[in-house]
């Protein structure tokens, strides 16, 4: 029942993912398509596209969805491949709490980069 | 660990090849290896923009150690494994969730698969990846 829910959120991570993600491969890596669309001609991961996107809500809010679902997906799957090949019981539960507190630890230092990155943005003068 | 069903008795070694199984089998394969892929240049990725958060010397300074023909070549492969483990996963989850799977029918003379539908949605997912990335591999290195 529990891995029934964890694994329904995954599936629903990979539906969120697969949007924000979608939009940020277009932006970062169709810049090409997106220049002839006449929508974008900035390089991409420029300091000015980058502080732009800073300075909007839209790209901090996303972001950190972004993040939280790709790291749940990302470190749910990889304990399913870990699970997988068996692991006794106590292996399992260093596995359970160790991808638990790597991910915590990554979404929280995520989430400060995406939160003060406004700030650098506007020092800046970006 | 206890199973209700059946024990992995492969381990690894069944990853790479599983039997005699059709090629879907290979796309699992696939989707494991772009999944874990995706993952560790994900965690990367998170230190890397972080800097962005110091400052536009702090961001430019890495953005000058990451770039070059290699990073884009890296790149570029983390942008096919984001197309194959997409679409892929969209097959997956409509067939997990019971949507890509066909309707039950009565097993009448000449008999019925549900397989075969089945097969045509891989191709299907095979093909639009390829394209996807084809798409992508234009823009990095012909149209940039
Ligand atoms: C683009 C949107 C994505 C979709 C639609 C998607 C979908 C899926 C699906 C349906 C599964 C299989 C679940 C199952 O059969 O139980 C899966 C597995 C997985 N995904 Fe994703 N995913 C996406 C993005 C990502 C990203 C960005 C990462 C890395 C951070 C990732 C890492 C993984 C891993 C490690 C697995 C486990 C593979 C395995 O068990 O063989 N996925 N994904
Ligand atoms: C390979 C090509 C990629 C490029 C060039 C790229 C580029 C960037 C850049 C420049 C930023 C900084 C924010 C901004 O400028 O707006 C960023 C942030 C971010 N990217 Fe990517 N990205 C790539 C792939 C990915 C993938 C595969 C994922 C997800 C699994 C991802 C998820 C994120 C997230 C969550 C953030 C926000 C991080 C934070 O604020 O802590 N990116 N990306």
């Amino acid at each position: 029942m529990r891995d029934r829910t964890l694994w329904t959120w995954h599936i629903g991570a990979g539906a969120v993912i697969l949007v924000l993600l979608g939009l940020h491969m277009v932006i970062m890596h169709l810049s090409g398509t997106l220049g002839f669309l006449g929508v974008q001609d900035a390089e991409p991961t420029g300091w000015a596209s980058v502080a732009a996107r800073a300075g909007s809500l839209f790209f901090t809010l996303t972001y950190v969805a972004l993040l939280g679902a790709a790291l749940y997906h990302g470190f749910y799957g990889f304990r399913n491949i870990l699970m997988e090949l068996n692991p006794g019981r106590t292996v399992r539960s260093v596995i359970n709490v160790g991808l638990s507190v790597v991910g915590l630890a990554l979404f929280a230092f995520g989430t400060w980069a995406a939160l003060a990155a406004p700030g650098a943005a506007t020092m800046a003068g970006g | 660990m206890q199973t209700r069903g059946h024990p992995n008795r492969l381990g690894i070694r069944g990853w790479v090849g599983g039997g005699r199984w059709g090629f879907e089998r290979y796309m699992y394969t696939l989707h494991r290896l772009s999944g874990l892929a995706l993952l560790v240049y994900f965690t990367m990725h998170i230190f890397v923009t972080s800097t962005r958060a110091v400052g536009p010397d702090a961001w430019k300074q890495t953005m000058s150690v990451v770039s070059g023909p290699l990073f884009t070549m890296g790149e570029y492969l983390v942008f096919a494994a984001f197309a194959f483990h997409a679409v892929n996963g969209i097959r997956l989850g409509a067939i997990e969730l019971g949507f890509a799977v066909g309707r039950p029918i009565e097993p009448v003379y000449p008999y019925q698969t549900s397989v075969g539908g089945q097969r045509r949605l891989a191709r299907a997912v095979l093909m639009i990846a390829f394209v996807v990335a084809l798409w992508g591999g234009l823009d990095f290195f012909v149209w940039k």
